[in-house]
């Protein structure tokens, strides 16, 4: 209550860090011209990689589908300009740690001819259900960074009751304009977006909320949005983590989302507004993800702005457009620098999910070397969440993960707020990244362990099914005359079984 | 190219760093120094730049023998320790004292225990505490003011042999502080109002002008400070303001009271030390106990603790024991007083999922 009158945040703790957005901000939106050759890895989503489905030497045009989800949890990979596949190959992919991965090569032949979409009609009188599929068809994830398949989400929200539809313009991120950038130019298909995702999710209301560091965005936004009653347009307090979707939904409805639950709980659905543009594209145009707005920023930067990129143009081609680097960046990171993570080379692609490209110089990287805790209590009043990230990464280096988790690993967001107040320098998000790492890799592995015990189980069931199962016949047969015997029930246990078994894998 | 696999996100720092802290702690002791030298005098110079340069030394030689990069002397820590000590010690005493104090604190007292970080206690408390066990006599020789340029004020080379060759002062400086007197006259059967009436004018005590150590005097310099450090957010203000609220709120009971045996709010909150202790040595981070609730309770038992030495306890001088006291008792506090986490109650158990009913009520908060 008190919070609201002072229009102070309802997020806890959080930072303040130094925009650097001015420059970016101030420019169009750059097309870029087209890359020679185009390199689209085949993880470029939460989940399992997709599949080719084309072969060296075939022609493809743009918006083709390249490669299928395998799964419910992945996402199709489109070819995102026409031309013909020259290599599937191993390439260098963004990943920290500069493993190679998959992907399909395609040679431009400098026509970008769009496939027919075969859309046509009003998507509101289509079903939510093929909405949904459309959108999973599109290859759309989330370009927030968070690279989640969207269509999953939008299927979960159906089956619950959605109040609101939060579009997500904070970009709480330094140096990122690129949402900025994208409200201001392409509001009207913005707004429009989530009102096909309110359509799909039969929810109450869109509520588009933008940080109050960026008021063309919410201009241009607000008139958008203007002739639709449903749309609101909210500026929430500039501070970082704001564009988090568990801080923006505490920031917009006051509510916190449960631990361990998804936002559907609290009634809410949470789409960055890059995701919504996308999923505005796909439903209207039937055009599917092929290119995203990327910031090319930093200060070895020469002329930091947004660019149009294909998905899996080079990332040197995109410095190129900016005017290139003024010298050696002392790190190249992809995404912002708060949750970014940093670049092997500039000879990687665009992916779906990268928000921006950055060229530290030498003097915007913080220095590494850490100094002993102070107890200093810093980071605690910096997280979000409300755990003790000291303590955390005392037990995470100790590889007392139980410990760590019992501080609040489990909770942490990664955020990085603490390590970027923390004044002995100490690396915590890395040491939480490595705890979460492991213990993942441990999960895994218990997994497979109870997977293969109950396996062996079964089938130790199934024998001892069948062994009763000849019992009971010979009994059967002794018997036959006076009455008939239960000799269904190994049936029955098989039945009991196997969905157990379904229900692990 | 970069170097990507040596370190992960935040590639971005405030640039705030431990050396920063610590300075920014000493900067605003700087007032409060500053006219303690002033009131003191020559001795009183030469007793601080001692202990000073005496706590840096120990350092660099603890670092040295632990193959600890030499360079961590840089973050300022052991010079605060010392600086702490120079200024909680009585103003004349002999250059010894300051030395084997600031040797205890910064040896045993930190590098000890592991280093900057690890102690438990804090150095420049425990190394006060041993001071006043093992010498007591010099730990409690105080002196009146003797300003710079008074009268009464030792010339520089007299001032050296206070210092360096233990001369005594002169007999019309030494006295007792406020505390040490009001103890004095308690046991003589005498009341406290009378007793403070005639001797304990609370202006001047908050002024400064009167017999105690270099910093602990002047509580106005020292609240100067103490407001920089928390605009600076380097210390919060849960842990003075439940010490000395606490402190308040017993004094005043006692006194409605009982004010024959027991001194008023007053005069316990501008002698001996309190807000120094309150302000920079409660507050010390390493020390001090982490969550909100945690720092208010490590506080308030800080305050309670300095009333009941004070009143009932054996030595006039309360802050050091309280505070170390509650030193050892932050692990215990910590461990039960933990921030709530978003999306979890207090106990830590997830948040009960909203009734569709609740999910379709408007939360209005603007
Ligand atoms: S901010 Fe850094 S030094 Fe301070 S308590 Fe946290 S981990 Fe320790
Ligand atoms: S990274 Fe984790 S521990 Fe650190 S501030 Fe963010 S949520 Fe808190």
């Amino acid at each position: 209550m008190l919070r609201g009158l002072l229009k102070l945040p309802q997020v806890r703790g959080g930072v303040h860090p130094v925009g650097h957005k001015d420059r970016s901000a101030a420019l169009h939106i750059l097309d870029l011209p087209l890359p020679e050759r185009l390199y689209l890895p085949l993880r470029q989503h939460a989940g399992a990689d997709a599949i080719p489905v084309v072969k060296v030497g075939d022609k493809v045009l743009k918006g083709q589908m390249v490669a299928v989800a395998p799964s419910e949890i992945s996402a199709p990979v489109h070819a995102s300009s026409s031309g013909r596949v020259v290599e599937i190959a191993e390439i260098m992919a963004p990943h920290p740690s500069g493993l190679k991965s998959t992907a399909i090569v395609i040679e431009t032949d400098g026509e970008d001819r769009w496939i027919d979409t075969g859309v046509s009609g009003d998507p509101y009188d289509e079903e939510p259900l093929t909405l949904a599929n459309r959108v999973a068809n599109a290859g759309i994830v989330g370009m927030g960074g968070a690279i989640f398949p969207a269509a999953v989400k939008l299927k979960q929200g159906t089956r619950h009751e959605i109040k609101t539809v939060l579009v997500n313009g904070s970009e709480c991120e330094p140096f990122l304009t690129c949402d900025d950038r994208l409200m201001r130019e392409k509001a009207e298909e913005i707004v429009e977006g989530a009102r096909l995702i309110r359509h799909i999710l039969r929810a109450y209301k869109a509520v588009i909320a933008i940080e109050d560091n960026k008021p063309e965005a919410i201009a241009a936004m607000r008139a958008a949005a203007e002739p639709y009653g449903m749309v609101e347009v909210e500026a929430v307090p500039s501070m970082y983590p704001m564009g988090s979707a568990k801080q923006l939904i505490q920031e917009i409805t006051g509510r916190e989302v449960p631990a361990g639950a998804r936002s559907t709980s609290v009634g809410v659905l949470v789409h960055n507004v890059g995701t919504v543009y996308a999923i505005q594209q796909a439903l209207t145009y039937g055009r599917p993800l092929v290119s995203r707005i990327v910031t090319v920023a930093g200060g070895a930067i020469n002329r930091p702005r947004n660019v149009n990129a294909l998905v899996g143009t080079p990332v040197q081609h995109l410095i190129d457009a900016c005017g290139g680097l003024n010298g050696d960046p002392a790190k190249l990171v992809l995404g912002g620098p708060m949750m970014g993570m940093p670049l092997p080379s500039t000879q990687v692609p665009t992916i779906k999910g990268a928000t921006g490209v950055l060229a530290l110089a030498k003097h915007e990287v913080p220095r590494s070397e850490a100094s002993p805790c102070i107890r200093c209590a810093s980071c605690v009043e910096a997280c979000p969440m409300g755990l003790l990230p000291l303590e955390m990464a005392a037990r995470s280096r100790a590889d007392d993960f139980e410990g760590a988790d019992d501080y609040g690993l489990r909770d942490c967001i990664l955020c990085g707020s603490c390590a970027y107040v923390c004044p002995s320098h100490i690396p915590l998000v890395q040491y939480f990244q490595y705890a979460k790492g492991e213990q993942d890799a441990k999960r895994t592995a218990a997994k497979k362990m109870d997977y293969t015990v109950e396996l062996s189980l079964a089938k130790q069931a199934r024998i001892e099914a069948e062994k009763a199962a000849k019992a009971a016949e010979k009994a059967a047969k002794k018997a036959a005359k006076k009455k008939p015997v239960t000799a269904t029930k190994p049936a029955e246990t098989e039945a009991i079984k196997s969905p157990s078994e379904e229900e692990s894998v | 190219m970069s170097d990507a696999t040596v370190f992960s996100s935040p590639f971005a720092h405030t640039g705030n760093s431990v050396t920063y802290v610590m300075l920014q702690v000493c900067f605003a002791l700087v007032p409060c120094t500053l006219f303690g030298l002033y009131l003191f005098g020559w001795p009183a110079l030469f007793l601080f730049l001692v202990t000073c340069s005496a706590a840096v030394f120990t350092e660099l030689l603890c670092l040295y023998w632990l193959k600890q990069p030499w360079y961590r002397v840089l973050d300022g820590s052991a010079l605060l320790t010392g600086w702490l000590i120079a200024i909680t010690l009585p103003p004349w005493a002999p250059w010894w004292i300051g030395a084997v104090g600031a040797f205890f604190g910064v040896a045993v007292g930190k590098q000890l225990y592991g280093g900057i970080g690890q102690n438990i206690f804090n150095p420049a408390m425990l190394a006060r505490t041993a001071l006043l066990i093992t010498f007591p006599v010099q730990l409690t020789s105080w002196v009146a003011p003797a300003p710079l340029g008074s009268e009464l004020a030792p010339s520089f080379l007299q001032s050296l042999s206070i210092t360096f060759a233990s001369a005594p002062a002169p007999d019309a400086l030494t006295g007792a502080t406020a505390l040490g007197h009001l103890k004095t006259a308690l046991t003589l059967e005498q009341s406290a109002s009378d007793v403070l009436a005639n001797d304990f004018i609370w202006w001047e005590a908050l002024l400064g002008v009167s017999a105690g150590s270099m910093g602990e005097t002047s509580e106005v310099l020292v609240l100067l400070g103490a407001l920089f450090l928390m605009w600076r957010r380097i210390i919060r203000w849960e842990i003075p303001v439940s010490m000395l609220a606490t402190l308040a709120i017993f004094s005043l009971i006692f006194e409605v009271a009982d004010s024959d045996n027991y001194a008023g709010v007053l005069f316990h909150l501008t002698s001996g030390g309190v807000l120094l202790g309150a302000f920079f040595i409660a507050t010390d981070p390493i020390t001090s106990p982490i969550s909100r609730l945690a720092k208010l309770i490590f506080g308030a038992g800080c305050g309670l603790l300095v009333f009941v030495i004070r009143n009932w306890g054996g030595f006039p001088e309360a802050v050091a024991f309280s505070v170390l006291f509650m030193n050892s008792l932050t692990p215990l506090i910590d461990r039960y007083c933990r921030p709530r986490v978003y999306g979890r109650l207090p106990g830590g158990k997830p948040l009960p999922p909203l009734p569709s009913v609740d999910l379709a009520r408007e939360v209005k908060r603007r």
